[in-house]
């Protein structure tokens, strides 16, 4: 108890200073957390719509991006005909701008596809999807940016076209897309004959690794993964994440740096102090137990703020019209974790040097010259 | 009248009981040797001795004991505890924490800690239990008449009673040793008499050796033996 007491007495001695310390590792943990979080559910937005109604994706071996991917029309009809598939739907990204809208990203979808098939369509029907090639269906956040009703002809990129239909889901990237018909995105995009992926239904999911040997053995140039081992293996998830990890511990150093100044100064002005600990028995891990002690304390107050004020900040982000769709707000229990974790090893990182400092003090000097 | 503390002289003594601290030939000095403090002092105590080291200020008596401590080592000679040198003391802690306790001439208490917390401080560093830890402060505060004040803190005490307070800090682990440097040297008159009756009864009950640095001729008297620090060596005076 009294150990316990030395580490909070000396922390509300200066309250301020502890404070401030506390606020950097809260402001630097809701960072970590809130760009993080935003991230993975971005990540899980692009995964889900490879992963509608499928199990398993082909793409070009070897591309950094699936924009770039080129996938042989040749290469759909046969695999979708293999028997262990259930069906093959090929999907065409793209990128296209309209006047105030210099990114919409474009799905190039058949009629059959499960993205069309399965959304909630607001207006518009279902039936109508890929009749004409200039027919297009909004998400229901891009009919709104674009102030797009059903029936309008709409200019989007070097193209007009018609919105035959209005839906709603889930998905972000989805709700804030443009859905046209595979061979007008194929046009559009100057990309006949060829689709960025192939979302692929088993029959028996225990066929994933048969299939991707088929793949493999049919198709030098392609490369079929179950969604979950792309998701962890496609190199733009890889920078998303790490600049994600990278953005949020830039933020927990420089709070890491606030409990080094605090307990620097908690040292420095307490000197006479630990030699009295000192000189009445204490060792020196005792003392460093105690410093490091009070920056484990300023660490576990500034994560569970930092996590509160982010979990705050995510719901703030969710209700923002524009953002629906695009912050999910479901924290990871392994980020949670990781976060807390690192927000402990910042303040034993911030910690090291006042520790060693303390262990060095001589008492005898000190009660000498003080 | 004042002898020499050689060895012959602590021949004697050590044959009138067990040697607890013995200095030998100690040499110390400060600035890389421009301030030379002592210059082959050489004394012994036996247990449950109470013994006076008088001199000017910078004699080096607190330097001394400070060495007893072993708070610091000397650059030549001999300091032993219990017939085992200090800078040689295998664990230094076990000397601080159980064989050796301090009383500063300023109490050097906490300030934010209660009376109780303060004197409970070596327990905890010793990892001493709370049952007896507490039973052992109740002993010390009612025979220095300090119960009333246990959750006080030290802000709210008196000068007399933060020196109580330190010297009953230095006694909870039941130390063989008592080093006091100057322990009434900031207090009154009739606070310092008190502080030192207390700490000669509680030497004398608990058979503590005491080494007690002071400047007042009239408590050194009171001790067993007096030494004399003149130039950096120690002198035995006897008593009247």
């Amino acid at each position: 108890m009294i150990f316990l007491k030395l580490i909070l007495t000396n922390l509300s001695r200066h309250r301020i200073r502890s404070l401030i310390s506390v606020a950097g590792i809260a402001f630097s943990v809701a960072a970590m957390l809130t760009v993080v979080t935003i991230l993975q559910g971005a990540i899980g937005m692009f995964s889900g719509i490879l992963s509608s109604d499928s199990e398993m994706i082909v793409f070009e071996r070897n591309v950094s991006d699936l924009f770039f991917s080129n996938v042989p029309a040749a290469a759909v009809e046969e695999i979708a005909v293999w028997p262990m598939v259930a069906h093959a739907d090929p999907l065409l990204f793209g990128i296209v701008s309209s006047a105030d809208h210099p990114i919409i990203t474009c799905f190039g979808v058949t009629a059959a596809d499960a993205r069309i098939r399965k959304a909630t369509w607001v207006e518009g029907d279902v039936g109508a999807f890929a009749q004409h090639a200039d027919d297009v269906v909004l998400g229901e956040r891009a009919a709104a940016f674009l102030s797009a009703k059903l029936g309008d002809h709409l200019p989007i990129g070097h193209g007009v076209f018609h919105v035959i239909g209005i839906l709603k889901t889930a998905n972000g990237f989805e709700d804030g897309g443009v859905f046209m018909p595979l061979s007008s995105a194929q046009s559009f995009f100057h990309k006949e004959g060829s689709s960025s992926v192939i979302t692929i239904k088993l029959r028996n999911k225990d066929d994933a690794a048969a299939f991707k040997s088929m793949v493999k053995r049919k198709y030098a140039s392609l490369i079929g993964l179950e969604d979950a081992e792309f998701t962890r293996s496609y190199s733009q998830f890889k920078i998303l994440k790490a600049t994600a990890w990278a953005v949020g511990g830039c933020g927990l150093v420089l709070g890491g740096l606030g409990v080094a100044n605090t307990m620097i100064m908690s040292v420095f002005t307490r000197i006479r102090e630990i030699a009295i600990l000192r000189v009445n028995g204490f060792s020196k891990v005792q003392i460093a137990a105690m410093i490091f002690g009070e920056s484990g304390v300023v660490s576990l107050v500034g994560a569970a703020l930092g996590l509160l004020t982010g979990t705050c900040l995510l719901f703030a982000l969710k209700l923002v019209p524009a953002l629906h769709g695009y912050v999910d707000v479901a924290i990871h229990p392994v980020v949670l974790a990781i976060v807390i974790l690192l927000a402990l090893l910042t303040g034993i990182a911030g910690a090291l040097y006042p520790a060693a400092y303390a262990m060095r003090i001589r008492a005898v000097e000190a009660l000498r010259f003080e | 009248m004042t002898t020499s503390a050689t060895p012959a002289n602590d021949q004697v003594l050590s044959s009138q009981g067990r040697c607890v601290l013995s200095a030998t030939d100690v040499w110390k000095s400060y600035d890389d040797g421009a301030i030379e403090v002592l210059k082959g002092a050489s004394f012994e105590v036996v247990a449950a001795q109470t013994v006076a080291l008088c001199g000017p200020s910078g004699c080096g008596k607190s330097t001394l004991l400070h060495l007893f401590g072993g708070l610091d080592s000397p650059d030549r000679g001999q300091v032993s505890v219990n017939g085992i040198e200090v800078n040689r003391h295998r664990n230094l802690l076990r000397l601080l924490r159980e064989e050796v306790g301090f009383v500063f001439q300023l109490h050097n208490l906490i300030p934010d800690l209660t009376l109780a917390e303060n004197c409970l401080i070596p327990t905890v560093a010793a990892g001493t239990d709370r049952r007896s830890a507490h039973a052992r402060l109740l002993q010390l505060t009612e025979r220095t008449g300090l119960t009333h004040r246990l959750g006080h803190r030290i802000q709210k005490l008196s000068g007399g009673e933060r020196q109580r307070t330190a010297l009953c800090r230095a006694l909870m682990n039941r130390p063989k040793i008592l080093l006091a440097d100057e322990p009434t040297g900031s207090l009154d008159e009739q606070s310092s008499g008190l502080v030192f009756e207390l700490l000669l009864d509680l030497v004398a009950t608990e058979g503590v050796t005491l080494v007690m640095a002071t400047h007042d001729r009239g408590l050194a008297n009171r001790c067993d033996r007096l030494l004399e620090m003149h130039d950096g060596r120690i002198h035995e005076t006897v008593h009247a």
